[in-house]
């Protein structure tokens, strides 16, 4: 039996000026085959003016049990938020 | 309804006392509309029944393009064949997105394609039904996917993240798909004699089969409740049936086709069609192997399959041999 084609995920540009975002993912020999169909499976309707493809083995991920020790941090920061800071109003836009 | 029988696992919904820790914070998330990830812990009946239930609707997506396929050298005119050929192709993409959803969970693709050839997957009984004549593609764009959508839509909402967008992806053109059915069908109901005989015949074949789609009546289909505290599943099999025969029949009417139902009939105090009994022992006959044509679509599967393979291998060891040449370069280089 032949074997299995890798598994790679794809990621679209939208339009110009916007980044490329995760649309999904596809099986196909290699990274010039997995652009085609990447092609044919998720940009049917012009939804894409570039294609980015990566083989889903080489993404590292954080784990969701992690996710307080890894976002909590930055829950307890207000102070990187513009709006923490009170702008006298005769200052006016700032 | 792509996914008509889907046994769920485990022994029935729990109480929250009966619940663990874990399951109850997951049954908790699920109740507050929060999506699950395919890394986040869950039940492993969920993920079976998931597996099971994203698998039939993908493979309902591949075999469904044979009905169609089986028009697409004959189409009366060169852009019926476009649209006809686009709307298999995207049958095709459905497939795929729902294949890849599929794989989060933790079986492989292989996997799932060789429960589908093998016969222990299902798909949907719909499609172990004949295309007899070029009406029959617009019944199927009008009133198959007609029915898939009323399922799909309110799927989106679903709780596992990777299944409900690719849901989203399929709503947004499966539209397409229903709109080119009717105007293929409006055509013949407003051609010809023979063409508006066409349309009938065609409409008077599918009409029942697409009731059948959304699965066992309510009160034998006993898999329901867990699925639906899961929220894999969002209305019952006969809210749906209702749903889409009140959108259908105004439409019917307007075509001039008539429903092959005498017992349809406007029900004031519901506000809603009766409609007669539904022939369920031909469905449990077309769901377990017996329709047909259920021989010949899981052949012509099983044939694609192994007529491509040497093409699969050969883009393997093409692959394979572009790595090895490269890797050699760069160790030259080195």
């Amino acid at each position: 039996m032949s074997k299995e084609w890798p598994l790679w995920e794809i990621f679209i540009r939208g339009q110009h000026g916007m980044s490329h975002r995760h649309v999904g993912s596809l099986h196909a020999p290699d990274a010039e085959m997995a652009i085609h169909n990447a092609r044919d499976v998720y940009t049917r309707r012009n939804e894409g003016v570039s294609i980015w493809v990566v083989e889903a083995k080489n993404i590292s991920a954080s784990a969701p049990s992690e996710k307080g020790p890894l976002f909590d941090p930055s829950n307890d920061k207000v102070y990187r938020h513009p709006t923490f800071f009170d702008i006298p109003e005769e200052v006016g836009a700032m | 309804m792509y996914a008509q029988m889907v046994k769920a696992d485990g022994k029935g919904v729990k109480s929250r006392e009966e619940m663990d820790a874990e399951e109850r914070a997951f049954q908790d998330k699920i109740d507050r509309d929060v999506k699950i990830e395919p890394k986040d812990w869950m039940p492993e009946a969920y993920r079976k029944t998931l597996i099971r239930q994203i698998s039939q609707h993908a493979h309902s997506e591949i075999v469904g393009q044979l009905p169609e396929g089986n028009w697409i050298t004959r189409a009366p005119t060169l852009e019926r064949k476009a649209i006809l050929l686009a709307k298999v192709q995207d049958e095709a993409g459905h497939g795929l997105y729902l294949y890849c959803a599929a794989e989060t969970l933790g079986v492989s693709r292989d996997d799932l394609l060789d429960q589908l050839h093998s016969g222990k997957a299902k798909y949907s009984s719909i499609f172990n039904y004949p295309t007899l004549n070029w009406a029959d593609i617009g019944a199927i764009g009008w009133l198959v996917d007609g029915a898939a959508i009323m399922n799909q839509v309110p799927l989106q909402r679903t709780s596992y993240g990777p299944y409900s967008r690719a849901m989203i992806r399929i709503c947004k053109e499966e539209s397409f798909h229903q709109r080119q059915g009717y105007d293929l069908i409006t055509k013949m109901a407003q051609g010809t004699k023979e063409q508006k005989a066409m349309a009938q015949d065609a409409m008077n074949r599918f009409w029942r089969p697409s009731l059948m789609m959304f699965g066992p009546s309510d009160k034998d289909s006993v898999h329901s409740a867990q699925s639906m505290a899961w929220k894999i599943k969002i209305n019952t099999n006969d809210e749906l049936r209702q749903k889409f025969v009140d959108q259908t029949v105004p439409q019917a009417e307007y075509l001039g086709l008539e429903i092959p139902d005498p017992d349809l009939e406007w029900n004031e105090e519901r506000q809603s069609y009766d409609y007669g009994e539904i022939n369920w022992d031909e469905f449990y006959q077309v769901i377990s192997g017996n329709g047909p044509c259920n021989k010949e679509r899981l052949g012509a599967r099983v044939k694609a399959w192994e007529d491509g393979e040497w093409f699969r291998d050969a883009l393997t060891a093409h692959a394979d041999k572009k790595a090895a040449k490269k890797k050699k370069q760069q160790q030259d280089a080195a």
